[in-house]
């Protein structure tokens, strides 16, 4: 039996629905991310979690127990928001405390359990400090002290790091992530960012327009997305239309090209148009061997990104993009020059037409 | 640039000025009592009088109690408009704007009627029937600036992030109310405080339309049969008044709860 169990979960506010048909399961130390731009579903569903939406249809069970209906205050979960949400009024020690303190809790735990936290997020001497006098990741160390301080059966983050600039961000999800492993608690992540998603999760459920589009490692999601929709929200992408030529074989064309991928390509016929999705660290320069796809086309654009160095290549209708490390040589490939790029023929991931 | 400072200044001094000369007109006048010298007769008189003592310290008990029962209405309501009732924002507002449109004396009689003596709550019939009667006439006059003091506070805190955060830490709505949302939004319910207190003390309609020993009719009762002591009551009921909203000030400010040290 799952830990956390979300079945036909469905949100309408008066006649638009902002989750249909949501349906999870989540294990118990699980590190579960949802996935997905503004306005898909993902805070609505993790606020029904918490209790702070109550579901149009569907049932939620946590640990075995319908809590579908049971008020926020009495579900055992814990909450880290995006503004984090500090008590103004309360110094970081008191904030921390103040779950344990509803608890009723002994004073001599509380107050242990307050040091336990204030150590564990290594901020022991900001004890005394009011909200207003901490920064931004400071804060949401505070928050995420707080929010598992009276040991929570959940752990809801709700884009905990977005408010938050680059660098603290990058740390604070490291932590975040090792604390979540070194406490085993199962923990629902929501984000719109897909790296944080693929670098923190255990799975990610990417949404849109209020439905599931896919539930998986980070690994499938990024190497076999089922759909255009997630193959194009994670990650950058290379999208073709591949008319079938044989379906058993994997045969296709591609912008007046050959191909073949090595992935199934189920219920096709001949003639059909299928989108396919090419990753751009999937491609290489050159003319590859006989397992590898090779197409032929004109170098469009070189943007030089540091690290990566990303070629738009023009084959007919279609351009692909391509990034290759940076490897240090001066020389970047001149724009209008005639070009060939090749892939594995498993790279070349069709989706659903949808 | 010049012209504009010298614009803002002669402002300021103008708005000074005008409050400033009727007060420093009225103090001068209060202390020519005795003929020709100043003198702080007219104080001793005041200070001396019984009736000045008491009438003071029924309206102040009034007005505390009052501003009590006016956060306990109007800091639940507001916290729930804005919660969970935001439609409802235009009807609440226009309801506590109320007060200000209809007269204090129709106010008064309507009250008489509802809780004369030969009503169904017959509050007037007694003497603490009267005062609460009172009270919750006065609750209602503050009522247009408590609210909006205490929904501007409100408004500049995020309630439903922090209810949230405070309701995923187990606390129900009396713990969220009286420990989050109250102490963050001190200073608009000390603003209405102020102003409760203000319209309490100098209330004449009320108080004496149901015949109450308040500060006001005493204030009209003096400044109708005396010279100079009206002068010197308007000056120390302007001292106190200001003493009394600095204590509120002090003491509200100095508020801190007790879950502040876990």
């Amino acid at each position: 039996m799952s830990f956390l169990a979300l079945t036909g979960i469905r949100k309408t506010f008066g006649a638009h629905a902002v989750v249909r048909d949501f349906n999870l399961s989540v294990e118990r130390g699980e590190f579960v991310t949802f996935l997905g731009p503004s306005g898909c579903g993902k805070t609505t569903t993790l606020r029904m979690i918490a209790g702070f939406e109550a579901p149009s249809a569907g049932e939620i069970r946590i640990n075995g127990q319908d809590v579908t209906h049971l008020r926020a205050n009495k579900r055992a979960i814990g909450m880290v928001f995006q503004s984090y949400a500090l008590f103004p009024n309360m110094t970081v020690a008191a904030n921390i405390g103040f779950g344990l303190k509803v608890a009723r809790r002994p004073a001599a735990d509380l107050k242990a359990r307050v040091d336990e936290m204030l150590a564990m997020i290594k901020l022991p001497q900001l004890a005394e400090r009011y909200p207003y006098q901490l920064s931004g990741g400071q804060q949401q160390r505070v928050s995420l002290a707080r929010a598992l301080a009276p040991s929570p059966q959940i752990l809801l983050l709700d884009e905990p790091l977005s408010a938050l600039d680059a660098r603290i961000r990058v740390s604070l999800r490291e932590e975040i992530r090792a604390l979540q492993r070194k406490l085993g608690i199962t923990t629902i992540f929501v984000t719109h960012d897909q790296e944080e998603a693929l670098s923190m999760s255990d799975r990610v459920v990417v949404m849109n327009e209020g439905a599931i589009e896919q539930v998986g490692t980070p690994s499938e999601i990024y190497n076999a997305p089922v759909s255009r929709f997630v193959a194009s929200f994670v990650g950058t992408l290379n999208l073709l239309n591949g008319r079938i030529v044989d379906a058993s074989s994997g045969a296709i064309d591609i912008d007046g090209q050959r191909a073949t991928t090595a992935r199934k390509l189920n219920g096709a016929k001949p003639g059909d148009i299928l989108p396919m999705a090419l990753r751009p660290e999937a491609l290489r320069i050159g003319v590859g061997g006989d397992d590898r796809n090779t197409l032929a086309g004109v170098i469009e654009d070189v943007a030089f990104l540091g690290a990566v160095v990303r070629v738009r290549v023009r084959l007919a209708e279609a351009a692909v993009i391509i990034d290759t490390f940076n490897t240090g040589a001066n020389d970047l490939p001149a724009l209008g020059a005639p070009i060939t790029v090749n892939f594995g023929r498993d790279d070349l991931i069709p989706l659903l037409a949808h | 640039m010049k012209s504009g400072k010298f614009a803002a200044w002669a402002a300021m001094i103008l708005g000074v000025a005008y409050f400033l000369a009727p007060l420093i007109a009225t103090f001068e006048f209060s202390l020519r009592m005795r003929r020709g010298e100043y003198s702080f007769d007219a104080y001793r008189v005041v200070l001396a009088s019984g009736n000045f003592r008491d009438s003071f310290f029924y309206s102040t008990v009034l007005a505390f109690v009052t501003i009590i029962v006016g956060v306990l209405v109007v800091v639940p309501t507001a916290y729930w408009v804005q919660l969970r009732l935001p439609r409802l924002r235009g009807l609440v507002e226009f309801i506590t704007l109320l007060p200000l449109v209809v007269p204090a004396i129709v106010l008064v009689f309507g009250y008489i009627k509802l809780y004369g003596s030969s009503s169904i709550l017959p509050l007037t019939a007694t003497s603490l029937g009267a005062d609460a009667l009172l009270m919750f006439g006065y609750v209602g006059l503050g009522l247009p600036y408590m609210y909006r003091s205490v929904e501007t506070a409100l408004r500049s805190i995020d309630v439903r992030t922090l209810t949230e955060a405070a309701e995923s830490q187990g606390a129900g709505i009396f713990t969220i109310l009286f420990h989050i949302i109250l102490p963050n939004i001190r200073s608009g319910i000390l603003s209405g405080a102020f102003l409760t207190f203000a319209i309490v003390i100098g209330e004449f309609t009320f108080a004496s339309l149901l015949d109450r020993p308040a500060f006001g009719p005493y204030l009209q009762l003096i400044g109708a049969s005396k010279a100079y002591e009206p002068s010197a009551l308007a000056i120390i009921a302007f001292a106190l008044t200001w003493a009394c909203m600095g204590l509120i000030q002090l003491f509200g400010s100095g508020v801190r709860f007790s879950v502040d040290k876990p």
